[in-house]
């Protein structure tokens, strides 16, 4: 048997027993995670010459016999978490370890502005029912993260709402000598005119092999604004597998700021539907390539009605013999008059070996519009090293210099000041990282 | 605003199709239907030899595994119902027995279907030093200026000539650059290719007149498949003009081209095609199927091809002329206007393989859709890992005149080298009220000001057209935005 068809009888297995193991659940828990059960298994494990993946394999994954993660054995202490996830927000600080939400790490301070609760520990529907945001049977990893579901965040902003500190999900893998598979799910509900700005945070404690296949579904209300940011900066033998999910009202604004700076094999999916008049959407991102990394960004902006805009900016910084995927699609569906979207892929690679694959794409339907998008691929500039060299800066601090000022444009978009300014140091490791990786030979 | 726009748009989507009109010519054709014996039988109409046909017999077999396989490429961004491929007569020949020496010979109702669309053979033999490989149907059936290119020792002639006349060329280059089980339709045409235009530049020789083929599709229930290939030795330069017009049928017709092209070391070669097959009526019924493949082999250092395209027929287009950059410091260059109105379909692009060191690249592709059509720019851009210093540029523009139609672009970028600089740019948008409202506050009417602005949105390309092509475009162009468009 070919390994992925291996895998995937592996991974059905699993479910499977997890489902026996699980059959006290609430009714519409089982169903959905039957239903993504039976999608994944109609779909597989996605390989190369399906378009949605023809650059990356996902094989390297699904050779790893990963059991589903379990509480870990000795406990994770907050000064661990702080030195992880910083800088770390302590007045709104919500821990996840291995997939499990762990109150004892948590600021659990009493909010009225926001709910944040745990999925297993909640005791009110969810309206849209989760599950719903996502498409799984368009995306296998989803589909299986759905199947596997145990445990995950939701927030639920009332209306009106406006919270003024950042909520900041930290979800921990502790690692253990058997690899461990987690799936951790976000649910973000902004009612009308509301505010919200959550951070979600990969790490990873040790450096076991890892994977998170996570889900992430966002509902933006009418006028509401919701602005997420995902650090994922998990170590260097970790799989890890996102979808992000978001529905846009009437007027609504949300911003997603994914910043990639660990990890073995990285997939990010990214589906963004501005369902009524009006509504905004930014998505930036940042990767950063080192070693034998694989980058592998999917987003899909869908402009469904008139008066939508939207705009992207994905950075690729390759050094070593990374890989780095960009591929953006946007559609304009017909009718969708007065769209404007606009898309960018400038990416900067540093060694002999490194490697992008960029695919912007645009599918319109509609006339009276502006669409876009730019894609570059390229060095330093020469000129600008030489000029930083003639004001007597050796030239691995130039390339330093340039190299984070590229990346520096999406840093300073993040839209907490603080994490900005905290996450400077991790940054600047992780470029040094990127830079001093070797590449091949020439 | 008006409502005149949308008003001007319908009536160009409702033009009929100008050189709609079907010659009578008795020919000579075979049953439809793909097995064995037809390829066994045009091979031996064109009385060719053994390795061909044994070369036509290995890509039939291939794609008859592929069609059974149902690997009939579906990637694309076009719908048209399944072809019956075993429907498709593939061979058909106007009867004429005797080889011509000159044009007065040919049969007049062929003038005269060639002075309707508006190229005189004689004409331009006498005025404009364009020598013309008429291709009528599957037979070449005129040829002018032989004489004078062979002077300067280039060969040029049409393909079942050059079978017999040169066998070592074709067999040597045929193939090289498109192999026959490269895809799909290529793999079609190898097996049942009837005829096409053969050309041969020697070393250090610049072409003194631009090479041109003009293609017509005139019997009912043909496909046509052409084959061209086209050489251009050491320090060699030549222009190649290929321009197309088809009469109207109601049944759609398959043309499954394979262009080759070869430029050794300090060789240039431009390409440049104007098409406008048929492209069905006001509700997509009928029109040509533009299933093509080029591509051309920068082989030598220091080489170039250059390929520019005009795309204004045909129900629907699927191309992607190519150049692979295999030579150092070699440059590969595609320009393209594509337009489609009514029901028309379009997936057009190309494809940039960077081989060899400092190999750089230019892609300009300008689409105009109106009415229903569909227009997708779908294009690769590949830096190897040995591709030091690769450069390449791309901008692809699209307009959209009307709220049915659609634009869409597909490129993909593949870097595996650090040294390169790639840049890709796409915009869509249509004409600016603003730019409207500029152009008619000088004195323009609105018809006027959309056709100078649509002129001037293609103008980069139009301009990389040699002379004759591009009064032929720009009036193309000027018919489909007469009156209309405003």
């Amino acid at each position: 048997m070919k390994p992925l068809d291996a895998a995937r009888e592996r991974w059905i297995s699993l479910a499977e027993k997890f489902a026996a193991e699980r059959a006290d659940d609430d009714a519409w828990l089982r169903d959905l995670r039957a239903e993504s059960l039976a999608r994944f298994a109609d779909q597989g494990f996605p390989n190369t010459k399906q378009e949605e993946w023809r650059y990356t394999r996902v094989t390297p994954m699904a050779e790893v016999p990963f059991q589903l993660g379990c509480p870990a054995t000795t406990p994770v202490t907050r000064s661990a978490i702080e030195d992880k996830a910083s800088p770390v927000f302590a007045c709104s600080l919500y821990v996840f370890v291995d997939g499990r939400f762990e109150p004892a790490l948590s600021a659990l301070a009493t909010r009225t502005d926001v709910h944040v609760e745990s999925l297993r520990a909640l005791d009110t529907a969810i309206e849209p029912p989760l599950g719903s945001l996502v498409d799984t049977k368009q995306h296998p990893f989803a589909a299986l993260s759905t199947a596997l579901l145990d445990d995950g965040a939701v927030l639920r902003v009332p209306k009106g709402a406006q919270v003024t500190d950042p909520l900041h999900l930290v979800f921990v893998a502790t690692g253990s000598r058997e690899p461990r598979a987690t799936q951790p799910r976000l649910f973000i509900d902004a009612s009308e005119n509301s505010r919200v700005q959550v951070i979600q945070d990969f790490v990873s404690l040790s450096d076991d092999v890892g994977l998170t296949n996570g889900v992430s579904e966002i509902r933006v209300g009418a006028g509401a604004q919701v602005d997420l940011v995902t650090i994922q900066r998990e170590n260097a033998g970790s799989f890890h597998f996102s979808n992000v999910s978001a529905r846009l009202g009437r007027d609504a604004r949300f911003s997603h700021h994914n910043l990639t700076l660990g990890g073995r094999l990285v997939r990010n999916d990214l589906e963004v539907v501005l369902e009524e008049e009006g509504a905004d959407c930014t998505l930036n991102g940042l990767f950063i390539g080192a070693g034998e990394q694989v980058i592998d960004n999917h987003t899909l902006l869908d402009h469904a009605v008139p008066h939508g805009t939207s705009r992207q900016l994905y950075k690729g910084i390759l050094g070593g013999r990374s890989r780095g995927v960009f591929r953006g699609r946007v559609i304009v569906r017909p009718n969708a008059q007065k769209t404007v979207a606009y898309q960018s892929n400038p990416n900067l690679l540093l060694t002999t070996g490194a490697r992008v694959d960029s695919k912007p794409q645009l599918e319109i339907y509609a006339n009276d519009v502006k669409c876009g998008h730019g894609s570059s691929i390229g060095q330093l500039d020469q000129d600008a090293i030489f000029y930083l060299r003639t004001r007597a800066i050796s030239e691995p601090r130039a390339r330093q210099l340039l190299t984070r000022g590229f990346a520096q444009q999406i840093l300073a978009a993040l839209p907490v000041a603080a994490l900005t300014e905290g996450l400077h140091e991790p940054l600047g490791d992780r470029l040094a990282e990127a830079t001093s990786s070797p590449g091949s030979k020439p | 605003m008006s409502e005149s726009p949308n008003a001007e748009l319908e009536k160009l989507a409702n033009r009929e199709y100008q050189y709609g009109f079907v010659t009578d010519i008795e020919e000579d054709r075979a049953p439809p239907g793909l097995n064995e014996d037809i390829v066994r039988l045009i091979s031996s109409k064109k009385e060719e030899p053994e390795w061909l046909l044994k070369w036509r017999l290995k890509a039939l077999r291939r794609f008859l595994e592929l069609l059974e396989n149902e690997t009939e490429p579906t990637w694309s961004h076009v719908h048209y119902p399944k072809i019956d491929y075993q429907k498709i007569v593939y061979y058909s020949a106007p009867k004429q027995n005797v080889q011509l020496e000159s044009l007065d010979e040919v049969d007049p109702e062929l003038l005269a279907t060639y002075d309707k669309l508006g190229i005189s053979l004689l004409e331009q033999k006498r005025l404009s030093g364009v020598a013309v490989d008429a291709i009528f149907d599957s037979v070449s059936v005129a040829t002018t200026f032989k004489d004078e290119l062979e002077k300067q020792g280039i060969l040029f002639c049409s393909f079942s000539e050059a079978v017999r006349k040169y066998p070592d060329l074709v067999q040597k280059y045929l193939g090289s650059v498109v192999p026959y089980a490269d895809n799909f339709f290529a793999c079609l045409n190898s097996a049942v290719f009837s005829d096409g235009s053969f050309a041969y530049i020697p070393k250090g020789v610049r072409c003194p007149m631009e090479l041109s083929t003009y293609f017509r599709i005139n019997s009912a229930g043909t496909g046509q498949f052409e084959r061209t290939l086209l050489i251009a030795d050491e320090g060699a330069y030549v222009s190649y003009l290929e321009g197309c017009t088809a009469p109207q049928r109601d049944e759609n017709q398959l043309h499954a081209a394979v262009v080759e092209l070869i430029a050794l070391d300090d060789a240039t070669i431009k390409y440049s095609t104007v098409q406008n097959w048929y492209p069905g009526d006001e509700n997509g019924v009928g029109g040509i199927f533009n299933f093509v493949t080029k591509r051309g082999a920068c082989r030598g250092k220091r080489s170039k091809i250059s390929w520019t395209q005009v795309e204004t027929g045909s129900a629907i287009t699927w191309k992607y002329p190519s150049c692979i950059l295999q030579g150092d410091d070699s440059v590969g260059e595609f320009y393209s206007v594509a337009l489609t109105t009514k029901h028309q379909q379009a997936d057009t692009g190309t494809k940039m393989f960077h081989i060899g060191k400092n190999t750089r690249s230019t892609i300009i592709s300008k689409g105009i859709a109106a009415g229903h059509g569909e227009q997708s720019y779908r294009g690769l851009v590949h830096i190897g890992p040995k591709a030091e210093g690769a450069r390449n540029y791309s901008q692809c523009d699209s307009l959209l005149l009307g709220d049915q139609c659609g634009a869409h672009t597909f490129p993909y970028l593949e870097v595996e080298n650090a040294s390169a600089q790639v840049e890709h740019e796409a915009t869509t948008s249509k004409i600016g009220e603003d730019q409207l409202f500029y152009c008619r506050q000088r004195g323009l009417t609105e018809e006027d000001a959309i056709s100078m602005i649509v002129n001037g949105f293609c103008k980069e390309v139009l301009r990389e057209l040699p002379m004759e092509f591009a009064v032929e475009a720009q009036s193309l162009l000027g018919l489909s935005l007469e009156g209309s468009v405003g």
